[in-house]
C-alpha cells in the first residue's frame, strides 16, 4: 500500500474542509472498503481523514421514524432491538452482511458507499471503465455470471454490492449531507445513486466536500412487516446473487402499501416502484406476488452468463413476501 | 509499562506533519470562522472551529502507543501500516496471521475493546488509546484459555495457520451469546475461512465452550 498522510478530524467542519481542500483525500470510517481497495493498487490516496471522533453517532427510534448516525456500526444497528422490532428488513439486510468482523468495523455511512465493483474492477491488470475512465469493459462479453440485470451500460455492469442499501431505499430512508461551508441538505436514498451511463467511475451524487451525517427512515406499517431475503452460492459470507427487501401492510387481507427492491441484480439498489403501485389494492396471495414478481423483472437486460438471475430474481421476491409474518 | 523491542525513537518527540498539508489547515481553518454565519453550522462546532487548533497530520513514521494484552507499547511507524503488520513485523507478535490480508479469511482476528475485528484492514494509527487482544493475550501464565483447551481436546485444526483467528473469533463468539445452537455459531463464525476443512471439530470446541455440546 502506497503511504498516505493521515489525520484525525476534531469536528466534521474540519473534515469536509480538509476533504474540499484534497481532491486525493478520502474520509475513513471502518476502513474495510478503502484499505482493501488500497492495498489493490485500485486507489491511492493523499491523506485519509479520520473521521471517528465526530459526534455522528446514536440510534433513535420515534412514531415519525428512524434516525441512524452515520458512525454506527453495522453490528450495533443490525441487532438494536427497536430497528429487529420496527425496521425488520434494515436488521436482516445489516446481519446478512459481510462477516462479524467486518460488521463490527463498517459504519453506516461506508456500507452505502462501498464500491460498486466486479471481478475486473479489482484486477489492474484488466481494462475497467471504473477504474481507469474510457479503458473498456471487459464484462459485458466476460465473466459476468453474477453481475447486474437492470441499470447496466455499455461501459459499466458492475453489481451495487450494499444489501443494506437495498432495504434503505425499499424503506424511503434519505440521507443527511453536511459540507465544507457546514450547509446540511438531505436527500433520498433512491435520488443518491447514480446510473452507470457513460461515467461509472461516478457512483453517487455526493460532493467532493460532502459527507454523510445520518440516515432516517420514515415510520410507516410497511417498515415494521418488512424483510431481507438473501440468496447466495454459499450459506454465510457471500454477496447476493439475488436479494429482496420487500414490506407490506395488508389490512382484511387487501394490501394497502407495499414497498420492494431488489439486490444483486442492479448497478444500484434496484427499487421497483411499478410493483408497489400495482400491488396496492390487490389481495395478499401467492398469485399476486407471483405477477408482481414478473413485473419486477420486465426491463431486465442479462447478459450471457447471468440470465438465471431473471428467473432467480422472480421467485426470490415471491419467497420474501410469503415469509413476511402475517399481518 | 514498555518492553525492550518497542520501537519509541531517542527523542520521544511525536513526528512533525507534512508541513505543507499542516500549514494548509491551519489557513483553512481561519477561513472557517469566515463562514461560520452558515445557517447549519451547530454552534458547539463552529464554537470547537474557533478555539482549536486544526488537527495534527501525520505523514511518514510517527509515534504512537498501543495497548496490546494490557501492556501499553510504544511505536513508530507510518500510517499505512496495518494493526496487523504493526504486531506481526514490529512487536514480534505472531500470532495473530496474515491469510488473505484483505478482511476475506478472518486469520488476523484480534479483539479491539472486546469486539472481533480484521486487523489486516485496521490502521495501526488508528487503534490507539483501545484494549488490543491477540491470541498471545487468552492464556494466564501456562493456564490455557477455555477456547484454546477446547480446541485442543475437539481437535479442531490441521494445519493450524487460521486457528489463532478461530480462536479470536470464537471466544468473541461465545461472548455475544451468538453459539447458541449449531447453525447459530456456524453462522456467527463465518468470517473465519478453514482451508483444510475442521469446521466440525471448530464448531464442537466453540459450542463446548458455550455451554452446550455440539449434535452429531
Amino acid at each position: 500500500m502506497n503511504n498516505f498522510a493521515y489525520t484525525q478530524a476534531a469536528s466534521t467542519k474540519e473534515a469536509t474542509t480538509a476533504k474540499q481542500a484534497d481532491k486525493a483525500a478520502a474520509f475513513i470510517g471502518g476502513g474495510t472498503t478503502l484499505i482493501d481497495i488500497m492495498k489493490s493498487n485500485i486507489e491511492q490516496h493523499s491523506l485519509l481523514i479520520d473521521i471517528n471522533r465526530l459526534a455522528l453517532t446514536g440510534i433513535n427510534d420515534t412514531a415519525e421514524g428512524l434516525r441512524i448516525g452515520t458512525l454506527e456500526h453495522m453490528s450495533t444497528v443490525g441487532e438494536h432491538p427497536q430497528v429487529v422490532q420496527n425496521y425488520p428488513a434494515i436488521s436482516e439486510s445489516l446481519l446478512l452482511s459481510a462477516s462479524p468482523q467486518l460488521r463490527n468495523m463498517a459504519t453506516m455511512g461506508g456500507n452505502l458507499l462501498q464500491k460498486t465493483r466486479c471481478g475486473y474492477y479489482r484486477d489492474v491488470a484488466f481494462p475497467c471503465n471504473k477504474r481507469v475512465p474510457g479503458s473498456g469493459c471487459p464484462a459485458q462479453t466476460g465473466d459476468n455470471r453474477t453481475l447486474a440485470i437492470f441499470g447496466t451500460s455499455p461501459s459499466c455492469i458492475a453489481t451495487n454490492a450494499s444489501d443494506l442499501a437495498v432495504a434503505l431505499v425499499a424503506l424511503d430512508a434519505r440521507l443527511t449531507l453536511e459540507n465544507a461551508k457546514g450547509q446540511s441538505r438531505t436527500l433520498p436514498l433512491t435520488e443518491f445513486y447514480k446510473l452507470p451511463g457513460s461515467t461509472p467511475n461516478i457512483e453517487t451524487h455526493l460532493q467532493p466536500d460532502e459527507l454523510i451525517t445520518a440516515i432516517t427512515v420514515p415510520a410507516a406499517g410497511h417498515a415494521r412487516r418488512s424483510h431481507y431475503l438473501k440468496v447466495r452460492d454459499r450459506a454465510s459470507y457471500a454477496y447476493a446473487l439475488v436479494s429482496a427487501a420487500v414490506g407490506l401492510d395488508v389490512q382484511g387481507g387487501l394490501i394497502r402499501s407495499a414497498r420492494v427492491a431488489l439486490g444483486g441484480v442492479g448497478t444500484v439498489p434496484w427499487r421497483v416502484p411499478a410493483v408497489e403501485k400495482y400491488l396496492v389494492g390487490k389481495p395478499a396471495t401467492e398469485d399476486t406476488f407471483r405477477a408482481a414478481a414478473a413485473l419486477a423483472v420486465r426491463d431486465a437486460a442479462p447478459r450471457e452468463q447471468n440470465k438465471f438471475k431473471v428467473e432467480l430474481a422472480q421467485r426470490t421476491l415471491v419467497r420474501a413476501f410469503l415469509e413476511l409474518p402475517t399481518a | 509499562m514498555t518492553t525492550p523491542d518497542d520501537q519509541t525513537p531517542a527523542d520521544g518527540h511525536p513526528a512533525p506533519g507534512g508541513p505543507s498539508r499542516r500549514s494548509f489547515l491551519k489557513q483553512s481553518g481561519g477561513l472557517l470562522s469566515a463562514t461560520l454565519a452558515a445557517p447549519i453550522a451547530s454552534r458547539a462546532e463552529a464554537v470547537a472551529d474557533k478555539l482549536a487548533p486544526p488537527s495534527p497530520v501525520a505523514s511518514g513514521p510517527t509515534n504512537m502507543a498501543l495497548t496490546i494484552n494490557g501492556q501499553v507499547r510504544n511505536l513508530r511507524l507510518e500510517p499505512r501500516v496495518t494493526l496487523l503488520d504493526a504486531l506481526r513485523e514490529y512487536l514480534d507478535l505472531t500470532g495473530s496471521k496474515k491469510g488473505c490480508d484483505h478482511g476475506q479469511c478472518g486469520a488476523c482476528t484480534v479483539l479491539v475493546d472486546g469486539k472481533r475485528v480484521n486487523s489486516c484492514l485496521t490502521l495501526a494509527v488508528m487503534a490507539q488509546g483501545k484494549q488490543i487482544t491477540t491470541i498471545e493475550g487468552l492464556a494466564k501464565g501456562d493456564e490455557l484459555h477455555p477456547m484454546q483447551e477446547a480446541f485442543l481436546k475437539h481437535d479442531g485444526f490441521q494445519c493450524g495457520y487460521c486457528t489463532p483467528g478461530q480462536i479470536m473469533s470464537g471466544v468473541a463468539c461465545v461472548s455475544e451469546g451468538h453459539a447458541k445452537t449449531d447453525d447459530q455459531a456456524r453462522e456467527w463464525m463465518s468470517g473465519n475461512i478453514c482451508r483444510c476443512g475442521a469446521y466440525p471439530n471448530i464448531l464442537a470446541a466453540v459450542r463446548e465452550v458455550a455451554g452446550q455440546q455440539a449434535k452429531g
